[in-house]
């Protein structure tokens, strides 16, 4: 497994560049990283190389279109792609929008907090380094959730996946995003409290 | 901040369960569910951020899976329909903004058309109403329940899971109360009894993977033309 987390942190700039500033040149470092990456994962969770090629080329457009959704105190560029192709591949199967959790906005401040931002990088590089480390079994089941070789039931009885400390860093992402949120927001009149 | 405007950051008592966020992560799960996950996930922040530490699991995957060859024009191709589209904000319904006040997250409110107040409820008896959700792909069904205070719930046994998420008001079952943001999951061995807690309706999304089958007041028979 090659996790650099010093490359992670260069992507999640481009990445950040492409939502800021619409930088094409940023885009194309992107696509020629990640495009090839993209398609090779569609085409392990079965998709044949041609419907993987056609889901691949929605994900780069949606990666230009959502950059500057895109917060990297919340997830890395592999997994913000990750959730991105997953959900256009369910797309395309159903024929019908996936729910998706409501978005929380990014917060009013331009700039993502560096530190946090390489945190959270230093934590994924842990859990993935502690995935490549389970034991046969348990990697096996990890790879087969997520290349769709499973059944919702089978991984319905395997609980106890190391999350290790990234959970809790995201925690924290998310409260200071309610936070900023809630001083941006006025409060309505009357509230809806119960 | 513990009431009031993001009374979604409430602490949920009964969260939503890990098996079903890592299938949201892993893409596993029948819509239905998809639609339970993405609903509870926008209560319960806890959940929001057990679920995106599953999806940096994918992530660790995609980093290091093989590349594959790229269709030659794939580059171009994608720069043309860049160059001939907008950004994500000027699409409609592609950004997922909160409203703060809605009694519905977001999810339920597009899969519905609606929050409560515009919803066409559709009566069951002893003012139990409610909304069955299409489902494509007949693996699991998702419903809207709307139980009036104090009503039990009409009693039902189910042949498969059952998952139940709070909305609006509250239920007890047993000695436990579950509010807006809590997930109750009964399994097939459970005959369970839950009741509205008084002072208001409670609203909940009900998943089942199986019909329920009500034990005494519908005869099962009308289950079938009933859809319930």
């Amino acid at each position: 497994m090659s996790v650099d987390t010093k490359d992670e942190g260069y992507w999640a700039e481009r990445l950040v560049a492409v939502g800021r500033d619409q930088d094409r040149d940023a885009f194309a470092e992107l696509f020629q990283r990640y495009a090839p990456r993209v398609k090779a994962f569609l085409i392990r969770t079965g998709l044949t190389p041609g419907l993987a090629e056609d889901c691949m080329q929605d994900v780069m457009v949606t990666l230009w279109r959502k950059a500057h959704l895109y917060d990297p105190t919340r997830a890395t560029v592999s997994t913000w792609l990750f959730t991105i192709a997953r959900n256009r591949k369910i797309d395309m199967i159903r024929k019908v929008r996936r729910p998706e959790p409501e978005d929380l906005p990014w917060g009013p401040e331009p700039e993502p907090a560096q530190a946090e931002a390489l945190a959270l990088r230093e934590d994924s590089r842990r859990l993935a380094e502690a995935v490549a480390q389970l034991p046969p079994k348990q990697r096996d089941l990890i790879e087969r959730a997520f290349f769709g070789d499973l059944s919702h039931s089978e991984i319905a009885a395997e609980t106890g996946l190391p999350l290790g400390t990234i959970k809790s860093r995201i925690r924290l992402a998310i409260d200071r995003l309610r936070h900023a949120m809630e001083t941006d927001m006025p409060r309505p009149a009357g509230g809806s409290g119960r | 901040m513990t009431e009031g405007q993001f009374n979604m950051r409430r602490n949920v008592e009964h969260p939503i369960g890990d098996e079903f966020l890592i299938g949201y992560a892993a893409g596993l799960l029948p819509e239905a569910y998809d639609l339970m996950v993405a609903t509870a996930v926008s209560l319960d922040d806890d959940a929001r951020a057990r679920l995106e530490g599953f999806e940096a699991m994918g992530g660790a995957l995609l980093q290091e899976v093989e590349v594959a060859p790229l269709r030659d024009d794939s580059f171009d191709a994608v720069m043309a329909r860049i160059n001939g589209a907008g950004r994500a904000d000027t699409v409609h319904g592609d950004v997922k903004t909160p409203r703060p006040n809605a009694v519905l997250p977001q999810p339920l409110r597009e899969a519905l058309g609606g929050d409560v107040d515009t919803l066409r409820w559709r009566g069951v008896g002893m003012g139990v109403k409610q909304i069955v959700l299409a489902d494509s792909d007949g693996e699991a069904t998702a419903r809207l329940l709307s139980i009036p205070g104090g009503q039990a719930m009409p009693d039902h046994g189910h042949v498969g899971t059952e998952i139940t998420l709070v909305l609006k008001g509250a239920f007890l079952d047993g000695d436990r109360r579950y509010a807006r943001g809590d997930v109750e999951v009964a399994d097939d061995a459970v005959e369970h009894m839950p009741v509205a807690d008084i002072g208001e309706d409670c609203i909940c999304l009900v998943v089942t993977d199986a019909p329920l089958r009500f034990n005494k007041l519908i005869p099962r028979i009308a289950q079938r033309f009933l859809n319930i």
